[in-house]
């Protein structure tokens, strides 16, 4: 331990310089925190407090004619988001109980442990990769098989549900996995497969965390930037079907940031900064409730 | 025994999921390196310069991703060099010296902060320039060092829950140890915990570099522009290799520049994956040290 002396010792002997080192750090990463938190709300209140026509709140966006309604955009983040909940969190719930329910515990089998290291590689795929993929893969596919450009809601929200598997994966792993040991005994010596069990003991009481992964899945979805702006096509309006373009409010922000030089499109840049926020908040509040880790 | 059919939907579909995501994560991926295969070499980072004199910045690189690895390699570097002390810190604090109080709200505060999407945190980059102009610096404008900072916010929490779990992970015999040899709690902490957490801290920091490596939305906000070449100081404009893919599928004007993009693709996704094998086997390493399992 002489050796890990030496490497701590701007901690000092007793420690207490240390101590005041965290206390400064602490200080610090609350600060950057409260600077982010204060920022966004105070640059999004005067655009909330001033109302009005043409500003953020109205279904028309078209800085040509001084309408710059994200009604649209905060509709198409939503809509993204709980489409691709659904598939993300279903495929990610029957991937996790077949991950966790091999026919052998103490020998898995190599393609369930291929699938397993799999996903834990997926959490590390850059999104922007994703997007890059799909651009050259998925849209030729869905344009010549399905019609439209390709660009569309519907390739962005399967890629979407692709993002947040493992998410939902991993989430519902730490959640369902104790509960399925402490019954796994007694169920053997009923007779019961893991997937029975499964099925018919531990999903029934674990409403908590199916809800929490779910929220957590659509938090991200809405949260993520590259793939809507790459996939969905980016016109400003509310998708007519899943084969039309649509632009979610992470999109439109990247698009404005690019296109505008300042003035009334930049308000809308914040108050969908601020919206996005909010919406942030309520997934947080709600896993908190369910008392599910994020 | 006889299965009802709500059940045997769920086994089929488990099934069926458990064939269907390998496939397309798998499809999409062997795409990606397909096509990026026969770039993959010198000529794909250096393009027709040779390649030491551009790594000494002689000839500037236009046909090639080397400016890009660079203004990534910086950009990484100078967020860990602001984000590991503060999180660290924080995480150390949360899990050692806090009061029930503290842990609730300053951890509600982090799991806050995780769920963030990053295009907020590039907008509060956005926010802070345009502060700034207006008050004390008239000609501020974006670049490294404000990326760095902004990227440092969104690396923050995965530093935080990694040196909190670690430092929880320490056995509890240690902490015993240490009071009974006559320790103080400061002395405990910073010349035996921290020690002994170090590997397993360490690997979070590995896994925050990929995090701030593979983000695309923070940088599109903060100073990151297509054609920089090196980047020329921390106020500087920068390229970074996740923008690069992201600016290729969208402009790209020839053949040549299209198989750059997959392979900038293909690099990136490699650099990720090793970044989270080297943080697994240090986790691991950690966790059969101290807990006698993988």
């Amino acid at each position: 331990m002489r050796k890990a002396g030496v490497f701590f010792r701007p901690a000092g002997r007793s420690g207490e310089a240390g101590l005041a080192f965290i206390r400064v750090a602490v200080a610090f990463a609350m600060a950057g925190m409260a600077l982010l938190f204060l920022m966004v709300v105070a640059f999004a209140l005067p655009v909330f407090v001033q109302g009005g026509g043409g500003g953020p709140f109205s279904w028309s966006w078209a800085p040509g004619r001084g309408e710059f309604g994200i009604l649209p955009m905060v509709a198409g983040s939503l809509l993204a988001g709980g489409l691709a909940v659904v598939p993300g969190w279903i495929m990610g719930l029957c991937l996790c109980c077949w991950l966790m329910a091999p026919p052998c515990v103490a020998r898995p089998g190599l393609w369930r442990t291929l699938v397993g290291a799999l996903v834990r590689v997926m959490t590390a795929v850059p999104t922007v990769v994703y997007g890059f993929a799909a651009v050259f893969l998925l849209s030729p596919f869905i344009r010549l098989s399905l019609g439209g450009s390709g660009f569309s809601c519907l390739t962005a929200v399967i890629m979407l549900s692709v993002l947040i598997l493992p998410t939902v994966v991993l989430v519902l792993q730490a959640g369902l996995g104790p509960r399925l040991e402490a019954v796994a005994m007694s169920g053997a010596a009923m007779g019961l497969s893991r997937m029975e069990l499964l099925w018919n003991v531990v999903l029934p009481v674990s409403r908590g965390t199916l809800l929490s992964a779910a929220v957590l899945g659509f938090g991200r979805a809405v949260g993520d930037t590259m793939l809507p702006l790459m996939l969905a096509g980016n016109a400003p309006v509310m998708p007519e079907s899943l084969l039309s373009s649509m632009r979610t409010l992470t999109a439109h922000m990247a698009l404005v940031t690019s296109n505008e030089v300042g003035g009334a499109a930049y308000d809308s840049l914040f108050m969908a900064g601020l919206l996005l926020l909010l919406i942030n908040g309520c997934v947080s509040l709600v896993i908190r409730r369910m008392g599910g880790r994020s | 025994m006889k299965h009802s059919v709500p059940f045997l939907c769920f086994r089929a579909l488990s099934r069926l999921s458990a064939v269907l995501v390998p496939c397309l994560v798998l499809t999409l991926m062997g795409y990606l390196f397909w096509r990026a295969f026969p770039v993959l070499g010198p000529k794909l980072l250096f393009g027709r310069v040779a390649p030491l004199d551009a790594v000494l910045g002689r000839v500037p690189v236009w046909d090639g991703l080397w400016p890009a690895c660079v203004g990534t390699f910086w950009l990484v570097l100078i967020t860990m060099l602001l984000a590991v002390f503060p999180g660290v810190g924080c995480g150390i604090y949360l899990s050692e010296l806090a009061s029930p109080r503290q842990k609730r709200c300053l951890g509600a505060a982090v799991d806050m902060l995780a769920g963030m999407p990053s295009i907020v945190m590039g907008l509060f980059g956005f926010m802070l320039i345009l502060l700034l102009r207006r008050t004390v610096m008239p000609n501020a404008n974006t670049g490294l060092l404000l990326a760095a900072c902004c990227l440092a916010l969104l690396v923050l929490p995965v530093l935080v829950a990694s040196a909190r779990e670690a430092m929880a992970a320490v056995p509890a015999s240690l902490r015993l140890a240490a009071a009974a040899a006559g320790f103080s709690r400061s002395q405990a902490l910073f010349h035996l915990l921290l020690p002994a957490a170090a590997r397993g801290i360490l690997g979070g920091v590995v896994l925050a570099v990929g995090r701030a490596a593979e983000d695309t939305a923070v940088i599109l906000f903060t100073g990151v522009v297509a054609n920089a070449g090196l980047p020329s100081g921390l106020f500087g404009k920068f390229e970074a290799l996740s923008f690069d893919i992201y600016y290729i599928s969208s402009q790209y004007q020839d053949q040549q520049e299209l198989l750059r993009g997959f392979g900038a693709a293909a690099f990136l996704l490699l650099i990720s994956c090793l970044l989270l094998a080297a943080a697994r086997v240090l986790e691991r390493g950690f966790r059969r040290k101290w807990q006698g399992k993988a």
